[in-house]
């Protein structure tokens, strides 16, 4: 059967007949499901938990920085503070939250019944909220959680207050090293779906640029985690059982860790990043009526992005006694990666450039975010000039830099997936009222908190510190009191989410006129997806097509 | 398998070779499934594949570690430490591991030409020889002269050996309930994938010992 897109556009006829066959209740978003729509919905919620519990001690730190004195916390606890932000952060929000959002999508975008490996992908989930519990109750040990940062470099990531055998970097070790077993598990199922579960018709010049992110992210996952487990193996061996791998006074290398850690957690960057870009490629388009520009050669630059990323990891060593030669390479290869995201980044402008724009809620975080990214993406390419690097290496400008990156665009393109999809998961219409609130009340905080960072930085101000010197207390004060109203512009969003998930209008199926795969179905979709698995004859992006170029009501939800 | 039709889009940008000779290439090489969930097989086999890549990258680091920290320590063995020695037992050791390769490669073809018996006296022998190579490298931990905490030599040796004797252990552990299962009535067909991916799980661990060898026992100080 050949689908055609134009049916659901005029009547959703067709998709009235199959709506709603399941018997959908909350009940089952806390069981051990298979559907891979359940446990997308499963890692979503959770990682939005854990996005709340990093986010609240980003703002403890903030306070504690209001005044130049280290006096709300003491200095351990301090440590603790900013090395399980970092961790809860990257582990256990963004790169599961896009596992979430993928897994709910990937198999409707390709037209598949589910994910290739249903119990696995269960299985991968259930790991996660035990590890991240376990690295919750690091607080409670007698000498606090591991205070190393999130990079837990050796030797200082050895030296264990107490001498205890049970410590918060044990402790921190043994989680990470259960998330990333679950991410294994995830990203074999990822790449096997999208190799092997396509309905006939989805070449992969048809698929959805965000599932060629998913592709590329999860093959980053395969090649490079592995490489942050071995270094985590290494360190607890180190830590627990005397061995000498990474101890200076031993002959062992501590620079190794940093290669090894590098290795996985720069392009961890990008297997964060890349499905935000994915999630741009398919907001944009449809909410400016245009195909996506050049849809083949962001396709193929998101393959590069990643390609690049595995050959970049030392320019996070530059200031490591990294010799020269190697500065240079690494140097050349880190600015390499502006060639690929600069396609993209100009994809997605010429695909909104005179176009019609339609400025609902994911559209807002969409430009935000891709907006951001420039800016975030610029002071990237200055950070991989080696000499610029070294003089402001382990300041706030570091700081600043990748809050632009994993704020202001990877969290905003999360949030514009959420209420982009919102209808497709759950059957009805958000608040658009209260989404635009929420937007503006997080592009501008997190504007004037993370921008704050950059002069702070080129001033001199060192990051991982809780007292500083007064002269940086100015912008401090601004950072912090951005950083409690973009604590706070959570609460609208939970809000809206939770009321219009309950007592929201009923959605149709293809709100927004968008011409995926995953609009065809019904909002939620069925059991297994589609009532016949669809024959796919068309580009992903239709929406030059004068047949599809449906002006948006101002008002979706029907 | 009939050949897809290409798909041509109308992107503005033309760098004509890579962009029309790539993708025309990539269409051929993968392949589609249907989304459907029949080929369990093939399936499995291709994730199975992915995660051993993803397996080796784990080994490749930890043989990073080894041969760094060898280049650049000037006193590789402490005073008094012979280190890691080429004896009669790690070549017996190696020769069976080794060899146990082509053994589930023949009871693995037994089973794809449905001779269960033949299948299952060969997939027991595999069984045997690796719990022979268990055994052999717990002799050899046990009359070493050095501990885990001997020195960077003592921390690279019982990492590497003990890491791929713990993927050893779990080959004879997939291997013994593939055996079982074999004996389940009306479970015989599902055996099909799991002996592939162990034998194939088997080959790996097999393919790692051989570097592991030359670099532990090969490369003299």
């Amino acid at each position: 059967m050949t689908h055609d897109l134009s049916e659901d556009i005029t009547g959703d006829q067709e998709s009235k007949n199959y709506q709603n066959k399941s018997e959908n209740t909350w009940r089952e978003y806390f069981s051990f499901n298979t559907d891979h729509k359940v446990i997308g919905v499963q890692y979503m919620v959770m990682t939005f938990i854990f996005f709340l519990i990093g986010g609240l001690l980003a703002m403890l730190i903030r306070a504690e920085l209001l005044t130049p004195e280290s006096n709300l916390v003491d200095r351990p606890l301090y440590n603790g503070l900013f090395t399980m932000h970092g961790t809860i952060m990257i582990f256990l929000w963004i790169i599961p939250f896009n596992a979430g959002l993928s897994n709910y999508l990937v198999p409707l975008m390709i037209g598949a019944r589910d994910m290739s490996f249903p119990l696995l992908n269960a299985i991968s989930f259930w790991i996660l909220p035990p590890a991240g519990l376990l690295l919750l109750s690091s607080f409670f040990l007698p000498n606090g959680t591991a205070q190393a940062g999130w990079w837990s470099y050796p030797p200082i990531s050895l030296q264990v207050p107490g001498d205890q055998f049970i410590n918060g970097e044990f402790i921190w070790i043994v989680s990470l090293v259960l998330i990333g077993i679950s991410s294994i598990m995830g990203a074999v199922n990822f790449v096997t779906t999208i190799f092997w579960m396509r309905a006939p018709g989805m070449t992969f010049f048809r698929m959805p640029v965000f599932v060629w992110s998913v592709f590329s992210a999860q093959l980053l996952q395969l090649i490079n985690l592995p490489a942050l487990t071995a270094a985590l193996i290494l360190l607890l061996f180190d830590l627990s059982f005397g061995t000498q791998f990474f101890k200076p006074d031993a002959n062992g290398d501590p620079i190794i860790y940093q290669h090894l850690f590098w290795f996985y957690s720069h392009p961890a960057v990008y297997i964060m990043a890349l499905p935000a870009f994915g999630i741009f490629a398919e907001v944009l388009p449809a909410f400016s009526r245009n195909p996506l520009f050049g849809y083949r050669s962001v396709a193929i630059a998101t393959l590069g992005i990643a390609a690049v990323s595995i050959f970049v990891w030392v320019h996070h060593m530059f200031t490591s006694a990294t010799p020269g030669w190697m500065r240079m390479t690494f140097m050349a290869t880190s600015m390499l990666v502006a060639i690929p995201t600069g396609i993209k980044a100009f994809a997605w402008t010429a695909t909104i450039w005179r176009s019609k724009l339609h400025l609902e809620t994911p559209m807002l975080f969409a430009m935000g975010g891709a907006a951001m990214f420039i800016f975030g993406g610029v002071t990237g390419v200055m950070l991989a000039a080696t000499p610029f690097d070294i003089h402001v290496n382990n300041t706030y400008f570091v700081v600043g830099h990748f809050h632009y990156i994993v704020f202001n665009t990877i969290t905003m393109a999360i949030f514009a997936a959420i209420y982009y999809w919102f209808p497709k998961i759950t059957g009805r219409m958000y608040a658009e009222g209260w989404g635009k609130l929420h937007f503006w009340l997080t592009f501008i905080p997190a504007n004037i908190t993370f921008f704050s960072m950059h002069p702070l930085g080129l001033q001199g101000m060192l990051r991982r510190v809780s007292s500083y010197d007064p002269q940086y207390q100015g912008w401090n004060v601004i950072a912090s009191l951005g950083s409690f109203l973009l604590g706070a512009s959570t609460l609208p969003f939970i809000a809206n989410m939770v009321g219009s998930w309950l007592y929201g209008p009923k959605a149709v199926n293809n709100p927004w006129h968008a011409t995926g795969l995953e609009w065809t179905t019904s909002s939620p979709p069925p059991p297994e997806n589609f009532q016949e698995i669809p024959v796919v004859t068309k580009p992903p992006y239709d929406y030059g097509d004068p047949k599809y170029s449906v002006v948006l009501d101002a008002d979706n939800g029907e | 398998m009939q050949r897809r039709p290409i798909h041509k889009d109308e992107s503005p940008i033309r760098f004509d070779l890579w962009r029309l000779r790539l993708p025309n290439w990539l269409q051929r090489f993968l392949p589609s499934g249907g989304g459907t969930h029949e080929d369990h097989h093939g399936k499995g086999m291709f994730g199975f594949t992915v995660f051993l890549l993803s397996e080796s990258i784990i080994f490749l680091s930890f043989i990073f570690t080894y041969v760094v920290l060898r280049l650049t320590t000037n006193n590789w063995l402490p005073p008094g430490i012979s280190g890691p020695e080429l004896s009669t037992l790690v070549i017996i050791n190696t020769v069976v591991l080794l060899s146990s390769s082509f053994v589930i490669q023949l009871a693995e073809n037994a089973l794809k030409r449905n001779k269960l018996k033949k299948f299952r006296w060969l997939w027991l022998m595999t069984i045997a020889m690796g719990t022979y190579f268990l055994i052999g490298l717990l002799i050899e931990w046990k009359n070493l002269d050095f501990k885990i905490t001997t020195g960077l030599v003592g921390s690279t040796f019982y990492l590497l050996t003990g890491f791929h004797g713990l993927h050893v252990l779990a080959g004879v552990v997939l291997q013994i309930i593939m055996l079982i299962r074999s004996f389940i009535p009306g479970n015989y067909n599902k055996t099909h994938f799991g002996t592939s991916a162990t034998t194939l799980f088997w080959h790996f661990v097999d393919v790692i010992w051989v570097f592991l060898f030359s670099l532990i026992y090969l490369w003299r100080a």
